[in-house]
């Protein structure tokens, strides 16, 4: 029996019901079917857009949205306690993860506070330490978020999520809401962390080049599904999957003008009502014959597997490069 | 929006501090007189047995019904008491009991509609129904209805009074909740296995407070009336205890002939209903996130 | 020098400009020069707080009366000072002369109202046309911005559309008066990657056939550096350094400048530290003396102490850096 990895996750769904109006209301499907695995010390980047489902898989791994199907295993167990102290999470926006009326230390130690036993002169002393870990004086533990800057919260907030001593940490788009120069010094932070603490990260991005710089591997999702998953490097340099390339090809790079024509456009299709097939298909820009059955992720080449059946059934790594492009394709509307 | 650009490290100030609050407060003359009449009256309740020339209850039948005199500021009653000195104790019996009714409302609404918006579901419901019944009858004929059947006395007026303001408390405090349990840091205590109690004592019943405070505030004002206009009608403070709405009514006989009876205690009950109300207006849209700008 | 020529529409010299607050007054612009000419597209970079809306608020006179005072400097917004302008002149200045798209399409719109009518209304309280002309003209210009059924995007409420939808909307309605001069405030921050790359190559190409200016804002170097011609780096309430696109990106001459372009991720090896900006921005209550950056600068020295002035320091290129500056004129 090999043993069993850190954390996996499997065939996850996570539906949720809205209601509109008066009567009744409708399912939305945000997270259909993911998979995939976490080993100790690794780091595994979730790339997608908005309404993609990353941020609800992020929540659905801490226990903070019901699970409709499948399974979340920490070291092959599904007990909640393990859960809360082994895995943790560091928001996006530092300035609302921090309660304003509360001062520093208490802020980091808040998950020994809530576990209970400790006398503040304890929880203080660790909140330095912690503090200290984490780039911050001890001195600051005294004072309240609000007189911190955005990045300094958010290495707060970083403490808080160490103070349990976890082996993985979901990071939810954790620089998004910092200014580009305090950005490095937070991914600085987590790569140095992750170094001295063996640690494991979940990162849930939009930002590829970030997933790039600090993901072992990286699983690319749309509409709720892992499209492609792999080695961060053969996926974000070579992308198999149409919507990979798609994405890619819209970061904004210094050394590539702005595409003369406009790319595939479209909308993300709704969430409440699933679309058959391949989820991608509308905007798909090698759409073909085959696509309107439902696509499974298969294996690829090597350690990649894609969600693509001009892909994975035909020879391995056709890349369907070849069909044409309209050059202003016409594009769904909402 | 144009505040976005300014400002050095992005830091929310909190509004309490860095005398943000008196630099608001100054901007706002209003605010500032609201503040000044609260303060007289806490300063009267407290310090009225120094400052009343008479007792209040000393009867002197020679001087009946006597106008303003340098003896008697307010004049005298139809028994010769010191309607200065009566003036002076109502603010016990009107605002005292206008704020024991607003405390104990507040604190009975906060804590129904806390726990109602943590535990939701049924019991959730059930306390709203329960509450829209209450909203729906007119305030002041349920507190009448109320000490009626209680019998009246001061103490069952109060009652009555607290027990209709407690649904509006229910809602505010609820809908504060439902919106705290929303905010990341709720979250995050909840990642680290908060319970609901947890949640409510550290994180949601402390960022509720502030509106909750401005409601009592603003409420004040209404509730020195409703608490007047029962002891006017006589469901509230008996005679001979000095309260302004008693002796507003027991006034009006004499309204022609002995303005001055009537009068003081009429101006008492408008000044400390409109400072309380100046206040709270005040301190709402001082604490309102919407309305403060940074 | 190589300075595109053309009318110069919007001057801003030497500009600054302070908000009253309880704390005392934020310095938010510390003499700010720029200029923008007739069709070319200048992109105004940096971070939160180094004033590029406040700069681009100021010329269009949309800061609150209040608390924004400008202590020096002038702006010529098409020959005129917009703080002298009338209320009229004022309307006629934003209405036919510049347009402004801003961050969120929500609030720009009028949640109670078809897109249809909110366009016809701009189009119509501005040119001559009647509502067949203008409702015709509003359908082109959706169409332009690639909405494939225009017909069926006029007929619908704000709350209906995505938001990448609702920002070619804003778009459209920003060009329908035929501007000289549009002012985008980072208006793809909200969107996604692949919406984000529509809308700029729709700026881009609507820009360039109506040959309207653009004034982009943005945090985001890359997306400057594919879009605009000439840009300019803000920090804390001056320009830290003007050129061409191509020239600051092949070169950067401030040392602020260099630091945001290397910290980025993607120029080093994955999980190599990043290249970081040490310490935090300056505290506009109570700017330091003399160069704004010199904290965190790696190469300040005792010059530093003194203002650098925005020189010329090659073709069509400008900073404010004292080690540029020596290093030019030595040369």
């Amino acid at each position: 029996m090999t043993e069993p990895p850190l954390l996996s996750v499997e065939d996850l769904e996570v539906r949720y019901r809205v209601t509109s109006g008066w009567f009744g209301g409708s399912d939305v499907h945000a997270v259909n079917g993911v998979s995939f695995s976490v080993a100790e010390g690794e780091t595994i980047g979730i790339v997608g857009e908005s309404g993609c489902g990353k941020t609800t898989l992020g929540q659905a791994i801490l226990g903070l949205t019901d699970i409709s199907a499948g399974a979340v295993k920490l070291r092959g167990t599904e007990r909640d306690r393990a859960r809360r102290t082994q895995i943790q999470i560091i928001f996006q926006d530092p300035q609302s993860s921090l309660d304003p009326r509360l001062p520093v230390w208490r802020l980091i130690t808040e998950p020994l506070h809530i576990r209970g036993g400790y006398a503040n002169k304890q929880l203080i002393d660790r909140a330095s330490e912690l503090a200290v870990s984490v780039g911050l004086r001890p001195e600051h533990v005294d004072r309240y978020p609000h007189e911190f800057s955005g990045g300094q919260r958010q290495r707060i907030a970083i403490a808080r999520a160490l103070a349990v001593e976890p082996a993985l940490l979901v990071l939810d788009e954790p620089t998004s809401a910092l200014d580009v120069s305090v950005q490095a010094q937070i991914v600085n932070l987590l790569l140095s962390l992750q170094a001295q603490r063996k640690l494991s990260y979940v990162l849930i991005s939009h930002d590829v080049s970030l997933v790039r710089h600090v993901a072992d591997r990286v699983a690319v999702m749309y509409l709720g599904q892992i499209v492609e998953e792999g080695p961060t490097l053969d996926v974000l340099d070579a992308p198999s999957h149409p919507y990979t390339r798609t994405l890619l090809d819209a970061v904004p790079r210094f050394d590539r003008p702005l595409a003369s024509i406009a790319p595939r456009a479209g909308e993300l299709p709704s969430n409440r009502t699933l679309p058959t097939g391949c989820f991608f298909r509308e905007r798909c820009p090698s759409a073909t014959a085959g696509c309107e059955q439902p696509q499974l992720l298969v294996a690829a080449d090597g350690l990649r597997k894609v969600r693509c059946h001009l892909v994975t059934n035909v020879h391995g790594m056709g890349r369907p490069r070849s069909a044409p492009r309209p050059a202003f394709p016409s594009d769904a509307t909402a | 929006m144009a505040v976005d650009g300014i400002g050095a490290p992005r830091q929310a100030v909190s509004r309490f501090r860095e005398g943000r609050l008196w630099y608001r407060v100054k901007g706002s003359p209003l605010t500032l007189v609201g503040a000044a009449i609260a303060l007289v009256v806490l300063f009267v309740i407290i310090a009225a047995p120094l400052l009343a020339p008479y007792p209040p209850d000393k009867i002197s039948l020679s001087a009946r019904l006597a106008a303003p005199s340098l003896q008697h500021v307010f004049g005298t009653d139809e028994v010769g008491r010191d309607l200065f000195s009566r003036v002076l104790f109502g603010a016990r019996a009107s605002c005292g009991i206008a704020f024991a009714i607003v405390i104990l409302s507040t604190v009975i609404g906060s804590i129904i509609g806390c726990l109602s918006g943590v535990v939701g579901g049924i019991v959730d419901t059930a306390i709203m129904r329960l509450m829209d019944v209450f909203l729906a009858l007119p305030a002041l004929i349920l507190a009448m209805a109320l000490s009626a059947a209680l019998g009246p006395s001061l103490f069952n007026a109060m009652l009555a009074v607290a027990v209709v303001r407690v649904p509006a408390y229910v809602r505010l405090a609820r809908g504060q909740t439902l919106s705290l349990r929303n905010r990341t840091y709720v979250k995050a205590s909840r990642s680290f296995g908060a319970s609901p109690a947890y949640l409510l004592r550290w994180h949601i019943l402390p960022n509720a407070l502030s509106p909750i405070i401005v409601q009592a505030t603003l409420d004040l004002g209404g509730t020195i009336l409703t608490a007047a206009a029962l002891s006017f009608i006589g469901l509230g403070a008996q005679p001979p205890t000095s309260e302004w709405g008693s002796m507003v009514s027991s006034g009006r006989n004499y309204f022609l002939d002995q303005w001055w009876y009537i009068t003081f205690p009429g101006l008492a009950i408008l000044i400390s209903a409109m400072g309380f109300n100046l206040l709270g207006d005040g301190l709402r849209d001082m604490l309102d996130p919407r309305l403060g700008g940074r | 020098m190589s300075e595109p020529s053309g009318d110069v529409l919007l001057e801003i010299s030497d500009l600054s400009l302070v908000f009253r607050t309880s704390r005392g007054p934020i310095k938010a612009l510390n003499g700010v020069s720029l200029n923008v000419r007739a069709g070319e597209i200048v992109g105004i970079v940096g971070e939160s707080g180094c004033g590029k809306s406040v700069t681009m608020m100021a010329a269009t006179r949309l800061l609150p009366k209040g608390s924004a005072h400008i202590t020096a400097g002038g702006i010529r917004l098409f020959g005129n000072d917009p703080m002298k302008l009338s209320e009229r002149e004022l309307q006629h200045v934003r209405g036919k002369l510049v347009s402004t798209i801003f961050q969120e399409p929500m609030n720009a719109l009028n949640p109670t109202r078809r897109i249809g009518e909110q366009i016809v209304e701009i189009i119509r309280r501005h040119q001559r046309l009647d509502a067949k002309a203008a409702t015709s003209k509003a359908i082109g210009l959706l169409r332009d911005m690639l909405i494939s059924e225009p017909e069926r995007i006029m007929q619908a409420y704000p709350f209906e559309l995505s938001g990448g939808m609702r920002q070619r909307v804003l778009i459209a309605m920003a060009f329908s008066c035929e501007p000289k001069l549009i002012i985008a405030d980072e208006p793809t921050t909200a969107l996604d990657v692949t919406v984000q790359a529509l809308i700029l190559s729709l700026i881009k190409h609507k820009a360039a056939s109506t040959g309207t200016a653009v004034v982009f804002i943005s945090h985001d170097m890359a997306v400057v550096s594919q879009l605009c011609d000439r840009l300019y780096v803000l920090y804390a309430g001056r320009v830290a350094e003007a050129g061409t696109t191509a020239s600051v990106l092949a070169a950067p001459a401030h040392p602020y400048t260099r630091a945001l372009i290397r910290c980025l991720p993607g120029l080093v090896a994955p999980k190599q530290p990043l290249e970081q900006i040490l310490g935090t921005l300056p505290d506009l209550l109570d700017p330091p003396a003399g160069c704004l950056f010199k904290a965190r600068c790696r190469e300040a020295d005792e010059r530093c102490k003194a203002v650098p002035p925005l020189a010329a320091i090659g073709a069509a290129r400008r900073a404010a850096c004292w080690r540029r500056i020596e290093e030019t004129q030595s040369a």
